[in-house]
């Protein structure tokens, strides 16, 4: 059932491709058939795949400190009743900012190359991270907690047997946040301030106005976003069944 | 005395209503209501009591034309009710169905505006239904800064300047606490006597179906039916302070022999699962 | 003002002293950052001066249409959906993974189908937008109380009536929260299509102001989309505190 609406919606989504290249014509636009051929040929390329490696290397650091941060302010904060509720407000301003408009501080703090990309990368991440996780510790039902303390539970035993299972979840949907952010922050970083990634290159063909490469990176960005999106968000579900 | 003549006209007709769900995937039919026959008498209060799951709301969902009966003929002033609710019918919840976006006074204007009804009218209309049920001093208040009993009463007002002939009430006071549910039974009775409405109230508090109703219609467990219609026999002028009569106590006993079997059964159909 | 409200500004005050304080003292180079101090009065130079009026009204302009297209489209969507329950579960995948597609990724084909003009950072706006409305709208028609709808038929109020009367007034206070974000992916999307490629608005003059190494403009202006954006959040974020108190239950 599960499976064939997404057939169904991968079919959808290729004729509507389709439809609107015929409605655009060939000069701004490619088929699905000619975007495929042009990621294989992306794909074959001996140059192509460092580019990848770089790209990935930076997410996989943005994305690890994010967390890392994120759940390390989540988790405080939310500890705290006084504290989540000043700092709640201020994350959310955080998120809605236009982050693009702090990457030049980011490149005159960290100059141009991969830390900047990272940096770039984990602020994206961070902000999402940190509010799911604030909120997953905060909505604890105090009941659990008053359970915790009629079994006389250790406060180890209550974080490790409560606390944590309790707000794992929201934890993970905040993580599945944070992951889709920091790849669109990562590559973003790549567009202006690097010589190297996937990010570079989708600039570079933008400049040389190379519709193959586009469309071909694009496709394969999205996809690979999709995949990873997809598999966590299974996760998620099963988390969420649970409870 | 008896409140209701046997010559006052017949104001709804029920023959035969059978509610049957179909069947579901693994799951064989289910039927859940009738056959019923009942009629109701202009003016008359009558109250239906049952065990849990009996299909009680199922027929005020029938005659309201909120749902459609499997087989069997309803009928409202002589029309037959086809699955859409009737002019002249209204209907209280016993879920909150203040709107929450609304002040008090917009809540019970609701059905008014609907029809289209000219601004004077609609004025003078809320403001005779915001006094006869006390909630004048709330008129601009949000539903939620009120207490259940009041959120219940704007539903009942809401009806009530419809000026419905019949109105269903489906478990309307199951929400509240006790001494709220008294008080609101006298606010039904004053309302009763004031409009001359019919009223089918739908209950599972025993005594409050024996003290507001001139005949209770007691239900047997799925598929529910008629088991025995007792007649009350109070005088029109009437309220909570009824439970004082001798007579009161011996009513509600006789309700709840017929039923206690009844609501076994449907415990060990319905009730504690595994 | 309560408690918390004044220690949050507290906070705020003191990250910004700190930042000043570190600055002045020379842990945080200069040329890395200015002084909040000095990013707040080359601000006033810029609003003074009027050079950049004409950035900030088409800034302003797009993110305003980007909010308009995507609440209409997105409320519009959601109640459609809503009652289409068999498309709904088609496309529920692409909702699921909606915000994990670079959405700037789109950016160059734009530019290439709709030219160098505005409709590019319009639609990147309007794209990351309009599903936060469409969500949103999904998630307050889906919890419209089933007695409401009864209701409804009571007053024998059609289809259209119904959605009209009930079930939008009903989720308004979650398409207030799609809306909410509406307004920060609008900016987000416009703001960051000019930074990428586009010769002019409020992200374009950031962008050269960064490769003509003039730090005060950049800052100026930087200071200038944070305070926007943090005003226009704060203000909605008080304004449906307002809306909501009436309905809390």
């Amino acid at each position: 059932m599960k499976a064939r609406d997404t057939l169904i919606l991968v079919a959808v989504v290729l004729v509507a491709w389709q439809l609107l290249y015929w409605a655009v014509g060939s000069i701004a636009f490619r088929s699905p058939a000619e975007t495929v051929r042009s990621a294989a040929v992306l794909l074959a390329d001996p140059r192509f795949m460092p580019h990848v490696r770089e790209s990935m290397l930076a997410f996989a650091e943005a994305f690890a400190i994010a967390v890392l941060i994120g759940l390390s302010i989540g988790v405080t904060l939310g500890a705290s009743r006084l504290a989540s509720e000043v700092a709640e407000p201020i994350l959310v301003a955080l998120y809605s900012i236009p982050k693009v408009t702090l990457y030049p501080v980011i490149l005159l703090v960290f100059g141009i190359g991969m830390p900047a990309k990272v940096a770039f990368g984990a602020i994206h991440g961070i902000v999402p991270i940190s509010i799911f996780a604030l909120n997953a510790i905060r909505n604890i039902n105090p009941v659990y907690l008053r359970t915790g303390q009629v079994l006389r539970l250790s406060p180890w035993a209550a974080a490790r047997k409560i606390l944590i299972p309790a707000a794992l979840p929201e934890i993970v949907t905040g993580i599945r946040a944070g992951f889709c952010l920091t790849l669109i922050g990562t590559l973003l970083g790549e567009m202006f301030g690097a010589q190297r990634g996937l990010g570079h290159l989708l600039m570079q063909a933008m400049t040389r106005h190379n519709m193959d490469s586009i469309m071909a990176l694009t496709l394969l960005l999205v996809v690979f976003a999709a995949t990873v999106n997809g598999l966590l968000l299974a996760l998620d579900h099963r988390l969420h069944r649970r409870v | 005395m008896s409140p209701v003549g046997g010559d006052a006209p017949v104001h709804v007709t029920l023959r035969g209503i059978t509610r049957v769900y179909p069947a579901q995937a693994a799951q064989p039919p289910v039927h859940a209501l009738g056959p019923i026959d009942l009629d109701l008498r202009q003016g008359e209060f009558f109250a239906v009591v049952g065990p849990s799951g009996c299909g009680k709301s199922t027929l005020l969902d029938v005659i309201a034309g909120l749902a459609v009966a499997s087989a069997g003929d309803a009928r409202f002033e002589g029309q037959a009710i086809d699955g859409s609710v009737p002019d002249g019918i209204g209907v209280v919840f016993q879920e909150d169905s203040s709107f929450p976006w609304l002040t008090v006074h917009d809540n019970i204007a609701f059905g008014l505006r609907e029809l289209g009804r000219p601004a004077d009218v609609v004025q003078a209309k809320v403001k005779y239904a915001l006094d006869f049920m006390g909630l004048a001093d709330f008129a601009q208040a949000y539903p939620a800064q009120l207490s259940g009993g009041m959120r219940q009463r704007v539903c009942i007002a809401r009806t009530l300047v419809l000026e419905p002939r019949l109105i269903l009430l489906d478990e309307p006071f199951g929400a509240l606490d006790q001494q709220t549910r008294l008080l609101m039974g006298d606010e039904l009775l004053r309302l009763w006597r004031e409009t001359g409405a019919t009223i089918l109230l739908i209950t599972h508090a025993l005594d409050e179906a024996t003290m507001l109703a001139d005949r209770v219609g007691v239900m047997s467990a799925r598929p529910g039916r008629f088991l025995e219609i007792v007649t009350t026999g109070w005088p029109r002028e009437r309220d909570s302070t009824i439970v004082a009569d001798p007579r009161f106590g011996g009513l509600t006993s006789r309700i709840w022999t017929l039923l206690r079997g009844e609501s076994l059964r449907a415990l060990g159909h319905t009730g504690v699962r595994r | 003002m309560k408690r918390v409200t004044l220690l949050r500004i507290l906070v705020i005050l003191g990250a910004i002293g700190l930042l000043e304080g570190l600055i002045h003292a020379g842990i945080v180079p200069r040329f890395t950052i200015i002084p909040p101090s000095e990013m707040a009065s080359a601000l006033a130079a810029i609003l003074a001066s009027g050079k950049l009026k004409v950035d900030i009204a088409v800034t302003l302009t797009n993110v305003a249409v980007a909010i308009v297209a995507s609440m209409a489209a997105g409320v519009t969507i959601g109640t459609v959906l809503q009652r289409a329950a068999a498309l709904r579960r088609i496309l529920d995948p692409l909702f699921a993974t909606y915000y994990a597609i670079p959405m700037y990724a789109f950016y160059p084909l734009l530019i290439v189908v709709f030219g160098l003009g505005d409709v590019p950072q319009i639609c990147i706006g309007f794209l990351l937008a309009v599903m936060a409305v469409i969500i949103n709208t999904l998630n307050g028609l889906d919890r419209v109380p089933r007695v409401l709808l009864k209701a409804a038929r009571m007053h024998r109020m059609s289809a259209l009536r119904t959605a009209l009367r009930i079930r939008l007034p009903y989720a308004a206070p979650y398409i207030f929260t799609g809306f909410k974000l509406a307004v920060a992916y609008s900016f987000i999307g416009v703001i960051g299509a000019e930074f990428i490629t586009s010769s002019r608005g409020i992200g374009y003059e950031i962008s050269f102001a960064y490769n003509n190494f003039d730090n005060r403009l950049m800052y100026g202006l930087i200071l200038f989309v944070l305070a926007l954006v943090l005003t226009v959040n704060m203000s909605l974020h008080a304004w449906e505190k307002r809306l909501m108190m009436r309905r809390q239950r």
